[in-house]
C-alpha cells in the first residue's frame, strides 16, 4: 500500500479550519465521510472534559479563524514528534506518576507535565522542557503497536493534557486506543504506511480528519490516512454517554 | 518485533508436521478459501465441510467460547466476531490507581447523587502503591473508602494500617490473584476490570478484561459496556510437561511466536492436555500474559480442577460454556509442551524470547519474585523447590512479595514436598533470600520511590512479573529478564540468567 506522496500547493489544499480544543474536535464531525455503520462499536467513550486551552506555541499555517462549528473540515497542526514501535504505556507516563487522578483539574494538568517522560535517552530531544507542563510538538507520529502494556487511562490522558492533538500510529494496542477515543484526549489515527520513518521531530505537519490525511509542510509529503471506522457512530454521536443518551439508555442528565 | 510469517505455524521442536496431520477442523487455505495476509495475524476462514442448510435441516450456528460468553452477557442467541454489542457485566473491579478516576467520571456523567448499578456487583481492592509514604498514594486509598462507604459497597477490601498489614482483616493484596481467592471469577461470566491484567481471570473460563476509568465510569452507572466480539487464536498445549517447566514457559513460549501484538483484538483460547493438567494457578499465569501479546482476552476451559478450586470460594451458581467442535477459529497453534526448555524474555519486551541457558553469561544483580504473574503460593513453592534441592545460600539480592495475605499465610504454614516439614519461609530463610514482604503489586511496575524492591539502579534483575519494558520497574536503565519461578530461584543461586535444570534434574 504505497503512500501517495503528492508534492501538494499547501496553500490550495488547506483550508481555513477551526482549531479546536481537543474535546471539541471531537464532538459531531458532520463532514466526516464514515462507512455508515449501524452497529455501536466498542471505541465509545468521550468524556464531557472541560479542555485545557491549546498549546499556545501552536501557530496555524494560514491563519485559523474560530469559525463555528459547521466548518466543513477539521484539522490539526503543529510541531510534530516522532516515535519508533512498541511505546509501551510506562513510556508514555512511567507508573510512579499513577498517583495522580486524571479526573482531577491539579492533576490533570501535572500529569501532562510527564507525558512521555518515560522513553529511554536515545531520544535524545525530549518531549516536553523540562519546567514545562505542555509540549510544543502537538502531534506524535508512532510506528506499530502504540500504547501497548497497561490499561492506564493515565496515558491518553498526559498525552492530552500535554497538548497532543493527535496520533497517527502504524497500529495501537487495544486498550490505548479504546481509552483514547473516551477519553477524548487525543484522536488516534492509523496511518497506511510507516510515516514514522519518513518524518523527523519538529517537521511541521497538519492531521486533516475530513480528508484523511496528513500533509508533512517540512518535507512537502502527504499520506494517506485510514477513516476512522467503526468507532464514527459514537464518535458522532459525541461519546458512549452521548451515544447512550441518544439510545435511550441511559436518561439524559440533569442540567 | 517478531515477524509473522503467512502460513500456519507449528512448533513441534522444529519439525514441521505435514499439515494433513492437522486438527480435522481446520483445512489448510486452498483455492477457495478466503486468505487475508497481514503483517501480523494470517486470517483463514476454512469451509466447514460440505455443509449446506438444506442437507441439515435447521441452521447451526457455531460459536467459540468468547462467542457464547458475549452472546450470553448480551442476551442474544449467536454473535460473530467484529459485532458490537452491549453486555451485561457480572463483576467491575477496581483498584487505588485506577478507583478515584473511575468513580470520578462516574459521577461526573451521572450526577454528584448517582448511584452504582448493583453495590453487590463492584469489587474494590486496594493493591498497587499501598506500603509507601507517598501522600498521594494514601489519598486514593482514602477515596476508594469515601466512596465505598458512600455507595454502601459491599466488596472492599480496605486497609489502614499500612504499617502491619495483618493489623487490615479485610485486606487482600493483588487484585487478580484476590478475586479468584475470593471466588469472584466464575465460569460463564463477564468480568472486567480497570487493570490490564484482568484477563487473568479468563482461567476460569470466562470473559475478563482490561478496561480504561472511563469505560468504568460509564458501567458503574449502567451496569453494562459496549464491545466488540473478538475472533479466537486457539493454542493447543499438548504434552507432557517437564519437571522443569512451569506455566511461565509456556506463555513466554506462546507470546514469543506470535509477538507483542500477535493477538491484539483477539480471544487466546488455551486448550491441550496440558492445560487440562495444569492447575488453577498455572492457568491463572497462562491468562495473565494474554495482554502482553495485545489480546483482549484468554480463556480455558471449566473442568473439574476449575470446580474443585471454586468449591470452597463461591457457592453462587454459575453455568460454564464451551466452544462448539465446528466453532471458527483465527488460527491455531499447536505446541508440543514436552519439547519445550526453560525460557526468559529478554530486555526489553516480553516477546523477546530466548532460552534460558543461552543466557548463562548474563550477570545479575538481583531477583524479584512475586506479582500477579509469578506471586502465588505455587510460585514460591516452585522458588522455594529449587533452592531445596541446591542446599545454597542465593548469591544476589532475592526479594519475594507475595500477592496475598493467603499467599503470605501458606508461605509460613504449608509445607513444601520432601523438604522434611519445612515451610517456604524456613526454605528462603535457610538460602538468605529477603524477608517476604508486605503482600501488594510492589516493585512490578516501579511504584513510588519508597516502594520495597524497586530498581532503583541500573540493575539486572531476573522476575517473575510480567513486563520488562525500559523504566519498568523503576530505573530507565534498568535490564529485567522476565522468567518462571523455578529459572528466578536458579538464577538467584549462580547469580548469573540459569536455567533451573542445573538444580532440578
Amino acid at each position: 500500500m504505497a503512500a501517495s506522496t503528492l508534492s501538494s500547493s499547501i496553500t490550495t489544499t488547506f483550508k481555513p479550519s477551526l482549531h479546536p480544543p481537543r474535546a471539541s474536535a471531537i464532538h459531531p464531525l458532520p463532514s466526516i465521510k464514515l462507512p455508515s455503520n449501524n452497529n455501536p462499536f466498542n471505541n465509545p467513550l468521550i468524556s464531557q472534559f472541560t479542555p485545557t486551552t491549546k498549546n499556545p506555541t501552536l501557530t496555524p499555517l494560514l491563519s485559523a479563524t474560530t469559525t463555528p462549528e459547521t466548518t466543513t473540515a477539521t484539522a490539526f497542526h503543529g510541531l510534530c514528534y516522532v516515535v519508533g514501535d512498541n511505546i509501551d504505556t510506562d513510556q508514555i507516563i512511567p507508573a510512579e506518576y499513577l498517583t495522580l487522578v486524571p479526573s482531577n483539574p491539579e492533576e490533570y494538568k501535572k500529569l501532562g507535565s510527564y507525558a512521555l517522560c518515560g522513553l529511554p535517552s536515545s531520544y535524545q530531544t525530549r518531549f516536553i522542557e523540562p519546567g514545562e507542563f505542555t509540549s510544543k510538538y502537538s502531534i506524535i507520529i508512532g510506528g506499530d503497536n502504540f500504547g501497548c502494556g497497561s490499561s492506564r487511562e493515565h496515558a491518553p490522558v498526559a498525552l492530552g493534557a500535554a497538548g497532543v492533538a493527535a496520533v497517527v500510529a502504524e497500529s495501537y494496542a487495544r486498550i490505548f486506543f479504546r481509552n483514547s477515543v473516551a477519553t477524548g484526549e487525543v484522536y488516534p489515527l492509523d496511518s497506511e504506511v510507516r510515516i514514522c520513518d519518513e518524518c523527523k521531530t519538529g517537521d511541521v505537519v497538519t492531521v486533516e480528519l475530513g480528508e484523511s490525511r496528513l500533509i508533512n509542510h517540512t518535507t512537502g509529503k502527504e499520506y494517506k490516512l485510514k477513516p476512522i471506522g467503526d468507532a464514527g457512530p459514537v464518535i458522532e454521536a459525541g461519546g458512549i454517554f452521548a451515544y447512550a443518551r441518544k439510545a435511550g439508555m441511559i436518561p439524559n442528565r440533569e442540567a | 518485533m517478531a515477524s509473522f510469517s503467512a502460513s500456519y505455524t507449528y512448533f513441534l521442536n522444529k519439525n514441521v508436521v505435514s499439515l494433513s496431520d492437522f486438527s480435522p477442523l481446520y483445512q489448510y487455505p486452498n483455492q477457495n478459501s478466503t486468505r487475508r495476509c497481514s503483517k501480523k495475524i494470517v486470517s483463514v476462514i476454512t469451509q466447514p465441510s460440505a455443509r449446506r442448510p438444506a442437507t441439515t435441516g435447521s441452521v447451526k450456528n457455531w460459536m467459540t467460547m468468547t462467542e457464547k460468553l458475549l452472546a450470553k452477557a448480551s442476551e442474544k442467541l449467536h454473535v460473530v466476531p467484529g459485532e458490537n454489542l452491549w453486555a451485561n457485566v457480572d463483576v467491575l473491579m477496581t483498584n487505588d490507581i485506577t478507583g478515584p478516576g473511575a468513580f470520578g467520571v462516574f459521577k461526573r456523567e451521572f450526577g454528584e447523587n448517582a448511584k452504582v448499578w448493583d453495590r453487590e456487583k463492584v469489587v474494590v481492592i486496594p493493591d498497587h502503591y499501598i506500603f509507601t509514604a507517598d501522600e498521594r498514594a494514601n489519598r486514593n486509598v482514602d477515596t476508594l473508602r469515601d466512596f465505598c462507604n458512600e455507595q454502601n459497597i459491599k466488596y472492599f477490601y480496605d486497609i489502614k494500617d499500612l504499617g502491619n498489614f495483618q493489623a487490615n482483616p479485610d485486606y487482600k493484596g493483588v487484585c487478580h490473584i484476590a478475586l479468584a481467592q475470593e471466588g469472584y471469577c466464575r465460569p460463564g461470566e463477564v468480568l472486567v476490570g480497570t487493570d490490564s491484567h484482568t484477563c487473568t481471570a479468563g482461567a476460569f473460563g470466562q470473559f475478563a478484561s482490561g478496561i480504561g476509568n472511563t469505560d468504568a465510569g460509564f458501567l458503574l452507572g449502567t451496569g453494562k459496556i459496549l464491545l466488540k466480539v473478538p475472533q479466537t487464536i486457539r493454542f493447543v498445549l499438548d504434552g507432557e510437561i517437564p519437571n522443569y517447566i512451569l506455566a511461565k514457559d509456556l506463555i513466554l513460549q506462546v507470546i514469543g511466536e506470535i509477538s507483542m501484538a500477535g493477538a491484539t483484538y483477539k480471544t487466546m483460547e488455551f486448550v491441550g492436555t496440558a492445560v487440562e493438567s495444569s492447575t488453577m494457578e498455572d492457568r491463572m499465569t497462562l491468562c495473565n500474559m494474554v495482554i502482553e501479546a495485545g489480546g483482549k482476552n484468554g480463556v480455558i476451559p471449566a473442568d473439574k480442577t476449575t470446580y474443585d478450586y471454586l468449591k470452597d470460594k463461591t457457592t453462587a451458581h454459575y453455568e460454564p460454556v464451551y466452544s462448539d467442535d465446528q466453532a471458527r477459529f483465527l488460527v491455531e497453534y499447536h505446541f508440543d509442551t514436552s519439547k519445550l526448555e526453560p525460557l526468559v524474555a529478554k530486555p526489553h519486551s516480553p516477546d523477546n524470547r530466548a532460552l534460558a541457558r543461552e543466557c548463562k553469561d548474563v550477570k545479575i544483580d538481583r531477583v524479584y519474585i512475586g506479582s500477579c504473574t509469578g506471586g502465588k503460593t505455587e510460585d514460591f513453592m516452585a522458588a522455594a523447590k529449587v533452592l531445596l534441592a541446591s542446599g545454597k545460600k542465593v548469591k544476589v539480592p532475592t526479594f519475594l512479595v507475595p500477592a496475598t495475605q493467603k499467599v503470605w499465610m501458606d508461605l509460613y504454614t504449608l509445607p513444601v514436598p520432601e523438604s522434611g516439614g519445612k515451610t517456604c519461609s524456613q526454605i528462603f530463610e535457610d538460602a538468605g533470600c529477603d524477608t517476604p514482604a508486605s503482600p501488594s503489586c510492589g516493585a512490578c511496575m516501579g511504584g513510588p520511590r519508597d516502594t520495597h524492591a524497586r530498581l532503583n539502579e541500573p540493575q539486572v534483575c531476573v522476575s517473575t512479573t510480567n513486563r520488562n519494558f525500559p523504566g519498568r520497574m523503576g530505573h530507565m536503565e534498568g535490564q529485567i529478564y522476565l522468567a518462571s519461578p523455578y529459572t528466578a530461584a536458579a538464577s538467584a543461586l549462580t547469580g548469573h540468567v540459569t536455567d533451573p535444570r542445573e538444580f532440578l534434574q
